[in-house]
């Protein structure tokens, strides 16, 4: 059958007809079947939700226990037929629970990654690649400029400037479901073993990864007993809040807070300038350009279907490849959401 | 090299000027010579890379990678220098990573023809770190916000010396410094100075404050005008002449005017001033505008010397032929000023001497100077040697009262550093029939006790958002008033109100002043100079 008959973008997201489901869309639909727990991939309020079964427990988490009627767990690797198509998950290296989504009819396999990276993150299962017909990929850091460096020279430029800068709190923003998770445990690997402090926001996000089996060591509730002033007791101390919590009065409680963000936006000066932060940590959960190209060099699709990021320079790639590429234009995912 | 482009990439990051002095002083410790050396000289600019240019590098670019990837890729970036250093696709093979003195020693060596390939091949060995850092070497514009004062600080904090000493040696060292990086871990003398008309540290003011008037005899002081121009030294050794700021650096090259309209072997502390050709008789001094025009250029155009030339109004002394006139005391360093300068040079006069006995005439004096280029007036000690730094008693400074205006905060910008979390800078208007204009903006001037208080007015009447910039509700019934203090005011064409205003910063907050009252656009326009 035609691609496109199996799998087509709607202003809800991506729609598999045959299936009646869609896969993370973005209004509430019957039956989503959802790639990872972020938020702009994952929403409350759809009737049946299917993803791994941490997909759903962080769905639980972020959103309460009712966040859909129906959780359908399917673990990596199964296979469940839904109205004639088979669909199933394979990993994708992006946060704890996700996946990418095959869905195969007649012949006719397409795999929509979802969000996904290459390298190797502590919290989740590598990205395996999955020969298709189809293969829809992400594109968050689709520019030829973007190569994330090593994560380990990266974390340990933090430790460096704790050592440099002793009197002062590092305040790393890191997005709660999976970068923070990533930075605790690459710091545990590069030997740092003294409490990291978190602020509430990732309390239970931490909890879950704890319970899902990522060990995180110990951590510390970034709090101040009230009328308590008592700064210095965070002097040289790592503590990882939301970005956005850098910019807030909650900073305040710090002394001389230095801004660490730990995004692959940090690749680019500008960015960071902007944001005030004063150490960019280059640390991303999406595939840079050449974990892009050489994934699909991989995978050797048929057809190359690039979504949400910028989609241009990967079809030109694919062009210059003597590929066949179309830019498909999803709306409603956070083209900077990292 | 990576070493050289991780104090970059931290020094671009970092606001604070002791952050900044740490990373320097650190890197000086972990880097041998030669290489520290070759850094410092790129920070402070001592070092032209003549071999590759920039088209140069883009040639090298366009030899690896897809135009229509890299004009997409630089659109994102925003940067040429950044985008080419990032999308670099790195051949992997026997390439090493070159050392900022090899870097340097083989740019220096090589032709135009061999250099481009030199360049090549490092990119390859670098990182993007590394390649963004050699192109900025290459290309000469650091910009990563560190002015060659600071690097100055961080090599005296390092060797434990007055920074002073540091700017007295600098003009007559070369990059890349072992003889001063000897110096200052202790292991040798002190180098000697051999340059000609090399820089003497200069002697700064206190203002005067409430209380020091009873401490100050005028009697035994003489005054003189305080000039709105800036501090300078000339320093003229035979056929060597050079212009120096305040804090050492050689501006000689920008002002060929002045270094050539003084004749006489002699280093002199002045100000330098622009004045009206137009006018033969004597200097007519112009706005400090006029002068900024000529400022942080590394060369002038024949143009800009006919229209805006230059001179410097001399008040002391410090070095006459074979003599050195630091310990003398300031009335025989007068004595000698005037001998030398006379009626005056083709670009060097006299600061005239002021007569008051009493403060009431001083105070007379200060308010209603002659010409807008007087922000005040001086005091200095008759018997004061001349000392470097900012000895207290000797000197004084006492400027005009600041103008001051009512204006009503419109915009607000997050800060940096310690003030991240704060909105610290704020953008202020007057009104226009019933639109306020922006006329300036300031960051300055408050307690951290009032800038908490600035900061929840701006959080809980915020209007729009624009990334790091919150504008604020601002009408005729509602917002918050500021009296603003500012030096002087300019006309500006940058501008939508037609002024800029100096140095302005918060004098008081006018929490009790109803916006409504805040001053208008008309009452900033009568205080412009003539046109």
């Amino acid at each position: 059958m035609k691609p496109e008959a199996l799998l087509h973008p709607t202003p809800k997201g991506l729609y598999c007809p045959p299936g009646d489901f869609y896969i993370d869309p973005v209004a509430p639909v019957d039956r989503a079947v959802i790639t990872h727990g972020h938020a702009d991939h994952a929403r409350a309020g759809h009737g049946a939700v299917l993803a791994t079964p941490e997909t759903l427990a962080i769905m639980a988490v972020r959103y309460g226990e009712g966040f859909t009627q129906q959780r359908q767990a399917l673990p990596l690797g199964e296979v469940i037929d839904v109205s004639g198509v088979s669909v199933w998950l394979s990993p994708a290296g992006h946060v704890l629970g996700s996946a990418q989504a095959v869905v195969e009819r007649q012949g006719t396999r397409i795999v929509t990654t979802g969000d996904y990276k290459r390298r190797r993150d502590p919290t989740c299962d590598a990205f395996e690649p999955v020969a298709c017909d189809v293969f829809i990929s992400e594109a968050t850091f689709g520019l030829p400029v973007f190569h994330h460096p090593d994560t380990a020279s990266e974390v340990r430029k933090l430790l460096r400037s704790v050592e440099q800068f002793p009197e002062r709190t590092h305040l790393v923003g890191a997005y709660a479901l999976g970068k923070a998770q990533r930075v605790i445990c690459h710091l545990r690997e590069e030997g740092y073993d003294k409490p990291i402090f978190i602020h509430g926001a990732m309390q239970k996000l931490c909890d879950l990864y704890e319970e899902l089996g990522v060990s995180l060591g110990p951590l510390e509730t970034a709090t101040v007993e009230r009328g308590k002033v008592e700064k210095s007791r965070f002097a040289g101390e790592i503590v990882i809040c939301p970005p956005s919590a850098i910019q807030t009065t909650w900073a305040r409680r710090f002394p001389d807070p230095l801004p660490v963000f730990a995004s692959g936006w940090m690749r680019v000066r500008q960015r960071a300038k902007q944001r005030g932060v004063e150490l960019p940590l280059i640390m991303s959960d999406h595939a840079d350009w050449a974990e892009l190209t050489d994934t699909v060099r991989e995978v050797d699709p048929a057809q190359l279907w690039v979504t949400h990021g910028r989609e241009d320079a990967l079809c030109r790639w694919a062009e210059l490849e003597g590929r066949q590429a179309k830019a498909m234009r999803l709306v409603g995912y956070e083209e900077d959401g990292e | 090299m990576n070493r050289f482009a991780a104090l970059l990439d931290r020094l671009i990051y970092t606001p604070s000027r002791n952050g900044k002095i740490r990373l320097l002083t650190d890197y000086f410790r972990e880097t041998p010579d030669p290489d520290r050396g070759w850094a410092v000289a790129a920070i402070t600019r001592d070092l032209e890379i003549r071999s590759v240019k920039l088209a140069a590098i883009r040639e090298i670019i366009a030899s690896r990678v897809d135009e229509v990837l890299f004009n997409l890729s630089r659109d994102y970036v925003g940067d040429t220098a950044e985008a080419a250093a990032l999308i670099w696709p790195e051949r992997h093979g026997a390439n090493r990573v070159p050392t900022l003195t090899e870097v340097v020693e083989e740019l220096n060596a090589a032709s135009r023809t061999e250099a481009p390939k030199l360049v090549e091949a490092w990119f390859d060995a670098l990182d993007a770190d590394g390649r963004w850092a050699l192109i900025k070497l290459i290309t000469g514009g650091l910009r990563i916000g560190v002015a060659s004062r600071l690097v100055k600080l961080a090599l005296a904090d390092f060797g434990n010396k007055e920074p002073q000493e540091i700017e007295e040696l600098w003009h007559g060292l070369e990059a890349p410094y072992t003889d001063l990086f000897a110096w200052l871990e202790g292991k040798a003398e002190k180098p000697t100075n051999a340059m000609l008309a090399p820089f003497r540290p200069v002697m700064l003011s206190h203002p005067i404050e409430e209380g020091d008037q009873d401490r100050i005899d005028l009697a035994t002081m003489a005054k003189e005008w305080k000039w709105d121009g800036i501090r300078i030294q000339l320093v003229r050794e035979g056929d060597e002449a050079r212009l120096y700021t305040r804090t050492g650096d050689d501006i000689s090259s920008a002002f060929p005017d002045v270094i050539e309209g003084f004749s006489v072997n002699a280093a002199i502390d002045g100000e330098l001033l622009v004045f009206d050709p137009n006018i033969t008789e004597q200097f007519a001094v112009r706005p400090f505008n006029d002068l900024q025009q000529r400022l942080n250029r590394k060369k002038v155009s024949a143009k800009m010397m006919a229209s805006n030339p230059a001179f410097v109004r001399a008040y002391d002394i410090l070095w006459c032929g074979e003599q050195d006139l630091r310990r003398a005391p300031l009335s025989v360093r007068r004595a000698r000023l005037e001998a030398l300068i006379g009626p005056g040079l083709a670009r060097v006069d006299l600061s005239p001497r002021l007569e008051a006995d009493d403060w009431q005439t001083l105070a007379h004096l200060r308010a209603n100077p002659p010409i807008d280029a007087i922000e005040g007036v001086m005091l200095k000690s008759l018997d004061s040697e001349y000392v470097p730094g900012r000895p207290k008693g000797p000197w004084w400074k006492w400027k005009k009262d600041p103008r001051l205006v009512d204006a009503v905060l419109m915009y607000a910008q997050r800060g940096h550093g310690k003030r991240s979390s704060f909105y610290s800078d704020y953008t202020f208007g007057c009104w226009q029939g019933d639109e306020l204009v922006p006329v300036g903006k300031a960051y300055s001037g408050f307690t951290d006790q009032e800038l908490k208080k600035i900061d929840k007015f701006v959080r809980d009447n915020t209007v729009e958002r624009f990334g790091p910039v919150r504008s604020v509700r601002a009408d005729r019934e509602f917002g918050l008033v500021f009296e603003v203090a500012f030096e002087g005011l300019n006309r500006s064409t940058r501008h939508k109100s037609g002024l800029a205003m100096r140095f302005p910063r918060i004098n008081r907050l006018r929490w009790d002043k109803p916006s409504g009252e805040a001053d208008n656009l008309t009452a900033l326009e009568a205080m412009l100079p003539p046109e």
